[in-house]
């Protein structure tokens, strides 16, 4: 699951996928260079490293022995895929610096939260995955339903990840689709079937890297060209005269005051609470990074290091579209309602791409928007890899093979993973309206997940029924009010709050109910059942767990430190763009 | 980061393709002080820069964190 993919939805709502004039960029031979480089670096990570991929442990976890940097870089890339880069771009363009929400309080207490309480919890237990630490807390059920729905999610979004990316190159570049997915998807069954997660974070280390240097040119010049920030407020205020896009707080006092049609409750508690808590804390996609962390204060203080990228990345994704809004001498549209010769809110990264680089700079553009698609992709067949291995296979169908068995099932599941997301991406490509399912099954999930994982780690008194009745409840009733909203249009006054509110703001008050549903059912559920004895909790739930002390460490060195100074620039960063 | 085996360090990875990426845009750049491209701010030569920081970002994490003879 990605956060941004509602934004990346607009390329599946088109009626006709196919580019409304000619493409946006020319690659020159040497643009083609240095995007063939790329592909065989990260070929060649996959089978240097092959050869230290001898255990299950090693292919799964990455032989525990991240440091907290690389543990905290490969965090973040795994989020940072391209449709993150093209879509919050867009969406910067269509709503303004209200998309940096996503990015600060949708993502940074969240960040801070699992840094600080759940990762000593998730280390201690020495868990392989997230459906596992479900599966030590409330037993197998409770394991089963989360492991089946995740891995079944996973490989979903990953099959329409690659298909937009396919899109966007059809429409960016030109080139063939079918090309696009084949050749980059088996680039990366290749590598991670062969390294397993310790290729998958090698290579999203790299990917890292050219993705911050591949687009970090665009709002430097774009600043220099609008001389600074309040030159760039200046000149969007004169092209659109009746929206405040530069603003993140003083605007959301109601529905209708804002593009976006929410409510700050709706991006207090809906987005900065439970979406983004559930996301960040419980999501395998990007928890397992952490997982491969070396030793509990490397797991601490990789997911704190990836928080300041973190807050920095509307520099690279945001700013983009703001500056386009403010220096693109036309105006952009919904994919909707495109006409001829026009370009689309999606374009606007591309568009201003091909601005500012000329030869080589354009070459290195397109490889951060293919590296932040493959780091994307590897994330999601690496986490579902392991949990078909480690929470449906080894329980379900195979109790007691040898690790060596279980090593080779993670290669297969590896590849087949990116064929079946291969065989999903051709499904979309017939039924284009299945997304808005697709990512709204995934919200079913998520919120409601938090509140059974919370619940479980922070009370001993919930029950393995509480937990799996709850986490049941959460979801059902996520897709009974969808359901209802889909049917009949008069309830999202009663869901949203608001008939004004948009599907964003829908989605954020669907994940608020759902959670409060998840934790009022677990609690009245548990408080009718036997609790386990306290014994037996030891390692999973606060008040049961001694956690290591961090006492003997310099002020300097503790995460506390850092997680602090990182809160203190959020709130900073509030304050300024406020 | 490997515990008992010498594992060559990501960072050196990282080093290799930023110095290779770094020289041909470096190249690219010089090149086209006689063949300037139709971008915004081209005079600005932002190829020239970026291409030599990335040789120097990319030729540092290659010097220090090259793999070392065991």
């Amino acid at each position: 699951m990605n956060l941004s993919i509602p934004m990346a939805l607009v390329w599946f709502a088109a009626p006709d996928p196919a580019p409304s004039g000619p493409r946006l960029i020319l690659l020159h031979p040497v643009d083609m260079a240095i995007v063939a480089i790329y592909f065989l670096m990260v070929l060649g990570i996959g089978f240097y490293l092959k050869r230290y991929t001898k255990s299950g442990e090693d292919f799964f976890l990455a032989g525990r022995e991240m440091t907290a940097w690389v543990a905290g870089l490969s965090f973040i890339s795994a989020n940072l895929g391209a449709l993150e880069l093209m879509g919050w771009a867009a969406a910067s363009y269509q709503y303004g610096i209200l998309a940096t929400h996503w990015y600060w309080i949708g993502a940074i207490p969240a960040i801070l939260f699992l840094g600080l309480v759940m990762m000593p919890f998730y280390y201690i237990s020495k868990t392989h995955s997230v459906p596992g630490y479900l599966q030590l807390r409330y037993g197998e059920s409770t394991r089963a339903l989360s492991a089946i729905s995740f891995a079944f999610m996973t490989v979903l979004m990953s099959g329409i990840n690659m298909y937009a990316m396919a899109l966007v190159m059809k429409v960016v570049l030109g080139w063939n689709i079918h090309f696009s997915i084949w050749v980059s998807s088996l680039t990366v069954a290749v590598y991670v079937a062969l390294g397993g997660l310790f290729s998958a974070i090698f290579n999203e280390v790299l990917q890292f890297f050219l993705i911050w240097l591949g687009a970090l040119l665009i709002p430097i010049l774009g600043l220099v060209e609008t001389g600074g920030w309040s030159g760039l407020v200046a000149r969007i205020h004169q092209n659109f005269p009746q929206g405040d896009y530069t603003h993140l707080w003083r605007d959301l006092g109601h529905f209708a005051d804002n593009p976006m049609g929410i409510h700050w409750t709706g991006i207090v508690l809906g987005l900065g609470w439970v979406i983004s808590f559930g996301y960040w804390n419980t999501d395998f996609l990007v928890v397992q990074r952490i997982f491969a962390a070396k030793d509990i204060r490397a797991a601490k203080m990789a997911p704190i290091i990836g928080s300041y990228f973190k807050m920095a990345v509307p520099f690279i994704v945001i700013l983009p579209g703001l500056l386009g809004l403010g220096l693109l001498p036309f105006k952009l549209f919904p994919e909707r309602a495109l006409g001829l010769g026009q370009h689309s809110y999606n374009e606007v990264l591309p568009l201003m791409l091909a601005r500012y680089c000329g030869p080589g700079l354009l070459g290195l553009g397109i490889t951060a928007l293919i590296a932040g698609f493959m780091s994307g992709m590897a994330g999601n067949v690496s986490a579902f890899a392991t949990v078909w291995t480690y929470d449906l296979y080894r329980p379900f169908l195979r109790k007691n093979a040898s690790d060596g068995h279980y090593l080779s099932m993670g290669r297969w599941c590896t590849i087949l993973g990116v064929v079946v997301s291969i065989g999903t991406a051709y499904l979309v490509k017939q039924f284009g309206s299945i997304m808005d399912y697709v990512q709204a099954l995934f919200s079913f999930f998520i919120a409601p997940l938090f509140g059974t994982v919370l619940l479980g780690m922070m009370w001993k008194r919930v029950t393995a029924a509480g937990g799996f009745w709850g986490l049941l409840a959460g979801s059902v009733s996520s897709v009974a009010m969808f359901l209802l909203v889909k049917f009949d249009h008069r309830m999202l006054a009663y869901v949203a709050l608001s008939s004004d509110a948009k599907d964003m703001a829908e989605d954020m008050y669907r994940a608020l109910w759902s959670w409060l549903i998840c934790v009022i059912v677990t609690v009245a559920v548990s408080y009718f059942t036997k609790p386990r004895p306290v014994e037996e909790l030891t390692g999973l739930v606060y008040g049961c767990t001694e956690l290591p002390s961090e006492g003997h460490l310099p002020l300097w060195k503790r995460p506390i430190f850092w997680a602090a100074i990182s809160a203190a620039l959020f709130l900073i960063l509030q304050w300024i763009f406020w | 980061m490997s515990k008992d085996h010498h594992m060559i360090p990501v960072w050196f990875f990282v080093g290799v393709i930023l110095l290779i990426y770094g020289l041909i845009i470096l190249g690219t750049g010089i090149y086209e002080f006689s063949s300037p491209p139709p971008t915004v701010l081209a005079s600005t030569h932002p190829a020239v820069w970026w291409g030599a920081l990335l040789t120097v970002i990319g030729g540092l994490y290659v010097y220090l964190f090259k793999p070392k003879k065991s």
